[in-house]
C-alpha cells in the first residue's frame, strides 16, 4: 500500500473534529440493507432523506456538498474506521484519537508531535492554529506553542476587556515589558520569549483578516463556517501555518436525532462548500487537505428517539489532491456480524494518520505514532 | 531595619505564605494575619477544622447536576466553589497537590462522583501521615480502576499499580530512570496487591453513576511468600506500604515534591535534605514537614519569593478571590474551572498518571494570552466588593502620588505583591504618561497592567 511517502510533502492539514460521536449509519446510509431498517425502526432514513451514490449506499440528504465532492473524486470516504477494542466513553475514545495510543494513556497529541517535527526549534508560534477555546489534546505537547483562537478579529490581549479606554497605551506598555533579556534574569528568559511569541503571533493573526479578500459569504449564524472562514483568512496571509483545527458538534444524538443530526450536517455541508470555494479563490486548493473524524459511531439499533454510543465510524479526507472514492468495506449489520451491538471496524485510523503525516505534512509517521503503519494511497503528491 | 521596613517585610512574608499555602490573600486579610502572627497563622492553616462544610447543602441545591455527578464536567462546579471561597485554603491547596501527585485521570475514570470522592479523601487525610495517604489511595476504587488493579489476579498479576506506586507515588526514580528498587520489587508489589480492586459498578447510562466501592477479594490474593526491598514475608499491599514509607528514597521524594510545590521551581538540595530528615523523624507526617517548611528562614527569604510559576488553578482562583464576588454558588464560580482548563489545567482530569508538569511548562503562548486576559478581566470588575476595596486603598494612599508611589500603592492594595525592577520601571513610566493617576479608571488600568506582567505569572 505504501506509495510516494517521500516525506517531502508540504501541504496544509485542516482537521474538522465532529465532537460527540457522529452516527455513521445515518451519514452514509446502507439504504438497500434490510438489517438497517430492522434495527432503525424510528431513525431509519428513506426516500427524500437520502442522496444515493450507488446501488447500496446513500448520503444523508443534508450532505449535498459531500455528494458533489464525491462525484468530483475529491473525497475519500473511509468506511468502518476505528481501532481494536473500542471504548465508548467520549473522553477516552476522543483521547485515543487525539494521542493515537489506544492501549496506553498519553498526554502527547499526535499533531503536537507533528508540529514539533515540522518546527523543531519552535520558531513559528503559529505553526498550528486552533479555532476554539482550550487546546484539544491532539495539539498538546509540552514545549509546543499553539494559538487557540476564538475569533481572529478579536484575538490577542485585552480584546474582550470592557471599559478599558486606554487600551493602546496599555498594549504598548505590555509589549515593552515582554522583551527577552540575558539568561539568568527574572522573570526568566523563557517566559519573556513566550510572551514575545504570543504577542507577535497574536499581531499576525489579528492582521490576517485585513489582507484577506474573497467573494465567499460564509453564513454568520453557522459556527463551523465561521471557523473555516478564519482558517481561510490565516491561510491567505501566508504565515507559515501548517496545521489548522476546528470542531463541530455536538453529535451526541441520544435524543431528537433526526432533527439535530440533519441540522449539524446542513451547517457543515454549507460551511464546507464556502470553504472549498474560498480555497479555490485563494489558490490553496491543491495544497490543502481536510480531515474529518469523530470519536466513535453509534449503536446500530436506535433507542426510539436517537442512538447511543457505539464504535466504528466514517471519516473523510477531502481536497483537490485527494484520490476520491470509497475506502474500506461497509461493515455488515446482521446480528452475527455485530460487535456488542456495534459495527466492527476494518480500517485502523492510525493508517490514515500515517498517510496524513507523510503525504500531507511531510513528517515521518513512526516517531509520531510510535509504531509503523502502512499508508493508504489517498493523496496525490 | 526600620520599623516601617520591618512592617513591610512582615506583610510581604505573610502575603508569600498565603500565596503558597493558599490562593493569595487580600490586603485586609494580610493585616489580620500579621496581627495574629506568622507561626500562629501557619498553625491555623495546618489545622483546618474537619467535617462537612456548612455550605455543602447550599452548593448541592445550586449545582443540582453535580450531586452524584455523572462526569467531570458535572463535578467541577463543586470544587470550583471550594477553591474560590474556602476559608481553609491549605486544605484545598494540599488536595490539589495530591490530586496531581496521586493522579487519577477523568479521561479513563469518567465518573464525576468518584473524582470528587478522591478530592474529599485528600482534604481529609492530605495533611496527615503519608502512610495513611498511601494506604487510603491504594484502597480507593477509582485508583484501582485507573491503574488496572481490578485486572490483577493471583495467577496473572498486573504490574501497573505496583510500578506506579514505587515510581510515581513514593520512591521515585532519578534522571536516568533508576530507582532504589528493582524490577523484582515491582513484580512483588504487584503480587502483594492482587485482590485489591474496585467493585464492579453498573454502567452509568441512564441511571447516573453509582458510588464506587473498594473490594478485597481474598480468593484472588497471592498468599505466597514474597521478597520486597530486602525483606521477606507473606506480604499484602499494606505491608508493602509499611516497607516503602520507611525508605529514605520515599522521604526524599515526598520532600522534593512538597518543596517544588510550596517553595520554588528550582530545587534546593540542602533544604530538601533537611525536609527529608523531618519526614523520617516524624514517620512521614505531612503536617510536621509543612510546619518545618513554612517556618524555615529559607521559605521566608526573598530569594524564593515569586520563584514559582503559578499553576492555572493558582492564577485563576488567586485573581478571582481578589474580587470577593462569590456570594452564592452560581455560574460565576463554576465557570472558573473552564478558565483553568483554557490555560491547560483541567481540574479533576489530570492528563496522565504523572499528573501535570509544573513550573515554566505551564506557560505557552496560547495559555499566556488566556492567563493575561482572564486576570485583567477579573481586576476590571469595578462593581465587585474586593476591587472596590482595592481602589479605595489606593485612594487612601494619597491624592498627590508620584508615579512610583502610585505603582507601589497599587501593588500593596493587591495584597503586598511585588515586581522586578525592570517591569516596575515600565509601569512607572506608563503611570507618568497616563495622567490623573488617582481616578478609579487609572487605578484599575494599573491593576490590569500588573496582572499582565511576566512577574505576575509567578507566585
Amino acid at each position: 500500500m505504501a506509495n510516494n511517502s517521500n516525506g517531502h510533502s508540504k501541504k496544509n492539514l485542516v482537521v474538522i473534529q465532529l465532537s460527540g460521536g457522529n452516527d455513521y449509519l445515518n451519514t452514509l446510509v446502507p439504504y438497500q440493507d434490510g438489517h438497517y431498517y430492522d434495527f432503525r425502526p424510528n431513525m431509519g432514513l428513506r426516500g427524500d432523506d437520502l442522496i444515493p451514490i450507488d446501488d447500496k449506499l446513500a448520503f444523508n440528504s443534508h450532505m449535498g456538498t459531500f455528494k458533489s465532492l464525491f462525484d468530483q473524486d475529491k473525497m475519500a470516504v473511509l468506511m468502518g474506521i476505528g481501532y481494536p477494542e473500542p471504548n465508548r466513553s467520549h473522553f477516552r475514545s476522543m483521547d485515543i484519537w487525539h494521542t493515537a495510543q489506544p492501549t496506553t494513556t498519553s498526554s502527547e497529541g499526535w499533531l503536537g508531535k507533528a508540529n514539533s517535527i515540522i518546527d523543531p526549534e519552535g520558531k513559528n508560534p503559529i505553526t498550528t492554529v486552533n479555532f476554539g477555546r482550550g487546546l484539544p489534546r491532539a495539539l498538546a505537547l509540552q514545549g509546543v506553542s499553539v494559538a487557540s483562537v476564538g475569533a481572529l478579529e478579536s484575538y490577542g490581549l485585552y480584546t474582550g476587556l470592557a471599559g478599558a479606554s486606554n487600551k493602546d497605551a496599555m498594549l504598548d506598555t505590555i509589549s515593552r515589558i515582554y522583551q527577552p533579556m540575558a539568561d539568568g534574569g527574572f522573570p526568566s528568559r523563557r517566559i519573556l520569549e513566550t510572551g514575545r511569541g504570543a504577542l507577535d503571533g497574536a499581531d499576525l493573526l489579528r492582521e490576517a483578516p485585513r489582507t484577506y479578500s474573497s467573494d465567499v459569504e460564509y453564513p454568520e449564524d453557522n459556527p463551523i463556517a465561521q471557523s473555516l472562514k478564519g482558517i481561510a483568512q490565516v491561510m491567505s496571509a501566508e504565515l507559515g501555518t501548517r496545521i489548522y483545527y476546528a470542531a463541530h458538534g455536538s453529535f451526541d444524538t441520544h435524543t431528537n436525532e433526526l432533527v439535530n443530526h440533519a441540522l449539524l450536517w446542513d451547517q457543515l455541508s454549507t460551511a464546507l462548500a464556502c470553504f472549498l470555494d474560498d480555497l479555490k479563490q485563494q489558490g490553496k486548493g491543491e495544497e490543502t487537505v481536510i480531515w474529518m473524524f469523530s470519536e466513535f459511531g453509534r449503536r446500530i439499533a436506535d433507542n426510539g428517539a436517537g442512538t447511543d454510543h457505539g464504535s466504528g465510524g466514517a471519516a473523510f479526507v477531502i481536497g483537490d489532491s485527494v484520490k476520491g472514492g470509497l475506502y474500506g468495506e461497509y461493515p455488515k449489520l446482521g446480528l452475527a456480524d455485530q460487535l456488542e451491538g456495534d459495527v466492527h471496524f476494518n480500517t485502523d485510523f492510525r493508517q490514515v494518520y500515517a498517510t496524513l503525516l507523510e503525504d500531507v505534512l511531510g513528517v515521518e509517521s513512526e516517531p509520531v505514532l510510535k509504531q509503523k503503519f502502512s499508508t493508504l494511497d489517498l493523496v496525490r503528491s | 531595619m526600620t520599623t516601617v521596613a520591618r512592617k513591610h517585610e512582615d506583610e510581604a512574608v505573610m502575603a508569600h505564605l498565603l500565596r503558597r499555602a493558599g490562593f493569595g490573600a487580600t490586603r485586609d486579610q494580610i493585616d489580620q494575619y500579621v496581627a495574629r502572627g506568622y507561626e500562629e497563622t501557619v498553625e491555623d492553616l495546618l489545622n483546618p477544622s474537619h467535617g462537612e462544610p456548612e455550605d455543602q447543602d447550599l452548593m448541592d441545591r445550586y449545582f443540582i447536576a453535580s450531586v452524584e455527578a455523572r462526569s467531570v464536567g458535572h463535578a467541577d462546579p463543586q470544587w470550583s466553589w471550594r477553591l474560590a471561597t474556602s476559608e481553609k485554603p491549605l486544605e484545598e491547596k494540599i488536595a490539589l497537590f495530591w490530586h496531581s501527585l496521586l493522579a487519577v485521570g477523568g479521561i479513563k475514570l469518567d465518573h464525576g462522583l468518584e473524582m470528587l470522592t478522591e478530592i474529599e479523601l485528600f482534604r481529609r487525610v492530605g495533611l496527615g501521615s503519608f502512610r495513611t495517604i498511601l494506604f487510603e489511595i491504594s484502597r480507593n476504587p477509582g485508583m484501582m480502576y485507573w491503574l488496572d488493579n481490578q485486572n490483577s489476579h493471583k495467577d496473572a498479576p498486573n504490574e501497573n499499580y505496583g510500578r506506579e506506586l514505587l515510581e510515581l507515588f513514593s520512591m521515585g526514580i532519578d534522571d536516568m530512570g533508576e530507582g532504589d528498587y528493582t524490577e523484582d520489587d515491582v513484580k512483588t508489589a504487584a503480587r502483594a496487591f492482587t485482590g485489591w480492586a474496585s467493585k464492579p459498578t453498573p454502567p452509568p447510562f441512564f441511571l447516573g453513576p453509582f458510588p464506587m466501592e473498594f473490594r478485597f477479594d481474598a480468593s484472588d490474593h497471592d498468599n505466597g511468600e514474597k521478597s520486597f526491598l530486602g525483606e521477606t514475608g507473606n506480604f499484602d499491599g499494606e505491608n508493602i506500604i509499611d516497607i516503602i514509607v520507611k525508605k529514605r528514597a520515599t522521604a526524599r521524594f515526598i520532600a522534593m515534591r512538597l518543596y517544588l510545590y510550596f517553595v520554588s521551581d528550582e530545587p534546593d538540595d540542602e533544604e530538601i535534605e533537611r525536609l527529608t530528615d523531618v519526614f523520617q523523624e516524624t514517620d512521614g507526617d505531612i503536617r510536621s514537614i509543612l510546619r518545618s517548611l513554612f517556618n524555615s528562614d529559607h521559605f521566608k527569604s526573598a530569594a524564593v519569593r515569586f520563584h514559582k510559576v503559578k499553576s492555572p488553578a493558582e492564577l485563576v482562583f488567586g485573581a478571582a478571590r481578589l474580587t470577593d464576588r462569590f456570594d452564592i454558588p452560581d455560574m460565576d464560580s463554576s465557570l472558573l474551572a473552564n478558565q483553568s482548563l483554557f490555560m491547560g489545567q483541567h481540574l479533576l482530569n489530570p492528563p496522565g498518571v504523572e499528573g501535570w508538569h509544573e513550573g515554566e511548562e505551564w506557560v505557552d503562548s496560547g495559555s499566556l494570552i488566556e492567563r493575561i486576559n482572564f486576570a485583567a478581566s477579573e481586576l476590571g470588575r469595578v462593581e465587585a466588593p474586593g476591587i472596590r476595596r482595592m481602589i479605595e486603598l489606593v485612594e487612601l494612599a494619597g491624592d498627590d502620588l508620584q508615579p512610583e508611589e502610585f505603582v507601589e500603592a497599587c501593588l500593596d492594595a493587591m495584597g503586598s505583591i511585588d515586581l522586578d525592577n525592570g517591569s516596575k520601571a515600565v509601569l512607572v513610566e506608563h503611570a507618568g504618561q497616563s495622567g490623573s493617576m488617582g481616578s478609579a479608571d487609572r487605578i484599575v488600568e494599573m491593576f490590569q497592567l500588573i496582572v499582565s506582567t511576566p512577574d505576575y505569572q509567578y507566585c
